[in-house]
């Protein structure tokens, strides 16, 4: 019992309070909760996953709330062009400031926290001069704004999304050579080295692909919101990192499970969702000084259970190093 | 064209005494921060006055009391996430007291309301250093934790409210002068002084740094290796908390929402920008008062010259893993 809580710690959380919020709130299994559930966590889910690559192989992304939000103005500025181009332009270009983090991490031998924290006011930065620093209202034309806020098979699509994106990735993190290379580095980066890994292309990958990831959870935002939001996403960054962390994700990195990623972001939805329940009508409520510090102690409570665990693996690498 | 020089391959032998390349890593600080003093003492009007010299070193005063505290807790190999929120936290609280009917208008309110919510500020990093110590959670997660919910204690303490306030003795903190210069930056100096004097002369300064060096090898060497990680995360909320205290004594106001924010970035910055290597190891207080003149004038020339924010912000951004890259390729 004891060993089941430590090691799936989140899971049987999500499962109390799933329980615990279908029997006290009688709107809580409805269709349009669900729905709505999905279709806005979907964004923190891609951003989440793109940073456990980061994290498994040792590294931080702080860059990707500043990110999400600059694709998200970009994406509002191509929406005249058609779906295609509001999709791609943004993406490619938060891969390319994303392969930038990567390159300044393993060429000038920056640590990822400093790199990505400048990425982080630079791509703020970028988004606000390329929104001339307000809201840029997405074109209505061309169908962009179904990508947000359209449903495929009664399902929302950013929900598809995230699905087809978890299971890319986890097939990605254990049948790819690169993938299982991201743990092998986080693990020991000196013997990844030895071993003949290429390490920098494995960390370009990782930098770029949460980047990415991070544009495509913007390009979601203002189409979800039907405008590029230069000043959104802030402290997005924090929770993907709380996701991931409390998906039982070692920040030292070379251990972590995607599946658990995703239940990190549920649970985290969750609390959210619950606690506006307790307060409203399941609508986001504005008086909610008292969410975020529970959001707090709850994170608190998700890092104390685990830690025990961390601690055994900690001690286990200074005796082998 | 300097940054060509500098990001050149790290295998070219660097031996030769004090080239350009050496000299420009020894003393980058300094020459960047003579740079941008001539630039605007040329360029911009009004520079070279009493007044832009105050409202500069009022700006950089709560960047640098934070600062200080984020280089010890860097110096041990962490990192506090936590400091804006301890600021707001420390800055709700201290007008609950002097407003409270009790203590209103009395010295001892006023006493209270400077001591209490440094010490609760104070409270909240031993706290942070407890998790860290205790059960061996990572800094940055456990520090983060507060940064999430120390922002929402700050507005349950408020109401999220808008305190504002007329108390003339406590506005003293932020407002006040003395020979012509604010009083926040005497109290800048003297945390500057005091920090470097622990670190150079005192047991646990040398303590510090050991353990930001090889924490396994300073444990083994018998240092009470918690106990000075318990103390740098708690003098980092007691400064966060000073901090607060004067950003609301400059505003006679306080808004949980907004005092500290994104201070840990500019805290974080000041110490990379001055030096002090962020895996811990080594630590110059100096340095970080450098680094954090350093981004307050880069800030007050972009706007004097005009430069819209966002342009700074992405300046900023440069100037930070410039300089971490500068200081990287020096101990290499």
């Amino acid at each position: 019992m004891q060993s089941l809580l430590k090691q799936n710690g989140a899971l049987v959380a999500l499962v109390v309070l799933f329980v615990f919020a279908s029997l006290r709130y009688n709107g809580f299994l409805s269709e349009y909760n669900i729905e709505s559930f999905f279709r806005y966590n979907a964004m923190f889910g891609l951003i989440a996953l793109g940073m456990f690559f980061v994290i498994i192989t040792g590294g931080i992304d702080l860059s990707v709330g500043s990110m999400a939000a600059f694709a998200s103005v970009i994406a509002a500025l191509m929406s005249p062009h058609g779906l295609l181009a509001a999709v791609l332009v943004p993406v490619l270009l938060c891969a390319v400031l994303g392969l930038l983090n990567g390159l300044v991490i393993t060429r000038l031998k920056v640590m990822p926290f400093v790199v990505t924290l400048g990425m982080f006011l630079i791509a703020r930065g970028l988004a606000l001069i390329a929104s001339g620093q307000q809201t840029v209202l997405l074109s209505s034309e061309g169908g962009v704004g179904d990508l947000g806020q359209g449903d495929f098979l009664g399902f929302p699509i950013p929900a598809w999304m995230l699905l087809v994106v978890f299971v890319l990735g986890a097939v990605f993190l254990v049948k790819a050579p690169y993938g299982r290379f991201a743990l092998t580095i986080g693990g020991n980066e000196e013997a990844a080295r030895l071993m003949g890994i290429p390490v920098e292309k494995v960390k370009w990958l990782v930098y770029t692909l949460s980047s990415a990831l991070a544009g495509l959870a913007g390009v979601i935002l203002a189409t979800q919101f039907s405008a590029g939001q230069p000043n959104e996403g802030m402290g997005w960054e924090l929770t993907a990192i709380a996701a991931v962390v409390v998906g039982g994700t070692l920040l030292t990195g070379g251990r972590g499970s995607v599946i658990n990623t995703l239940i990190g972001v549920v649970l985290l939805g969750m609390i959210f969702t619950v606690l506006n329940f307790e307060n409203g009508l399941g609508h986001i409520n504005i008086n909610s000084y008292w969410q975020t510090v529970i959001r707090g102690l709850f994170l608190l409570a998700v890092v104390l259970l685990q830690s025990p665990n961390a601690r055994i693996k900690l001690n286990l690498k200074m005796k082998t190093t | 064209m300097l940054d060509s020089h500098t990001m050149k391959p790290k295998n070219t032998p660097p031996r030769k005494p004090m080239d350009f390349r050496q000299v420009l890593q020894q003393y980058g600080g300094i020459i960047a921060l003579l740079v941008l003093f001539v630039f605007n003492a040329i360029f911009t009007p009004n520079f070279l006055t009493l007044q832009t010299l105050n409202i500069n070193l009022t700006q950089v005063a709560t960047i640098v009391i934070v600062g200080v505290g984020m280089t010890l807790v860097i110096a041990t190999g962490g990192i506090d996430l936590s400091v804006g929120a301890l600021m707001a936290i420390s800055g709700a609280l201290a007008p609950l007291i002097f407003l409270n009917s009790h203590f209103e208008g009395t010295v001892v309110g006023n006493v209270l309301s400077m001591v209490l919510p440094i010490l609760l500020a104070g409270l909240f990093g031993l706290f942070n250093g407890f998790l860290i110590t205790r059960f061996q959670i990572q800094p940055i997660i456990a520090t983060l934790i507060l940064f999430i919910a120390g922002r929402g204690i700050a507005q349950v303490m408020s109401d999220g409210k808008l305190q504002t306030f007329t108390n003339a003795s406590f506005a003293e903190l932020g407002q006040g002068k003395w020979l012509g210069i604010p009083i926040q930056v005497y109290l800048m100096v003297l945390v500057v002084a005091v920090a470097m004097y622990v670190l150079r002369s005192t047991v646990f300064g040398r303590q510090v740094v050991s353990v930001g060096g090889n924490e396994r090898a300073s444990e083994l060497a018998g240092i009470p290796v918690r106990r000075v990680k318990l103390w740098v995360y708690a003098i980092s909320g007691l400064l966060a908390g000073l901090a607060g205290l004067i950003v609301i004594a400059v505003n006679s106001s306080s808004d949980a929402n907004q005092v500290g924010e994104n201070m840990e970035l500019d805290a974080i910055a000041a110490v990379a920008v001055g030096g002090t290597l962020l895996e811990g190891g080594k630590a110059t207080i100096l340095g970080t008062l450098i680094g954090a003149l350093i981004i307050q004038l880069i800030r007050y020339t972009l706007l004097a010259q005009g430069v819209p924010d966002a342009v700074a912000l992405v300046v900023k951004g440069l100037i930070i893993v410039g300089a971490v890259a500068l200081q990287k390729e020096r101990r290499n």
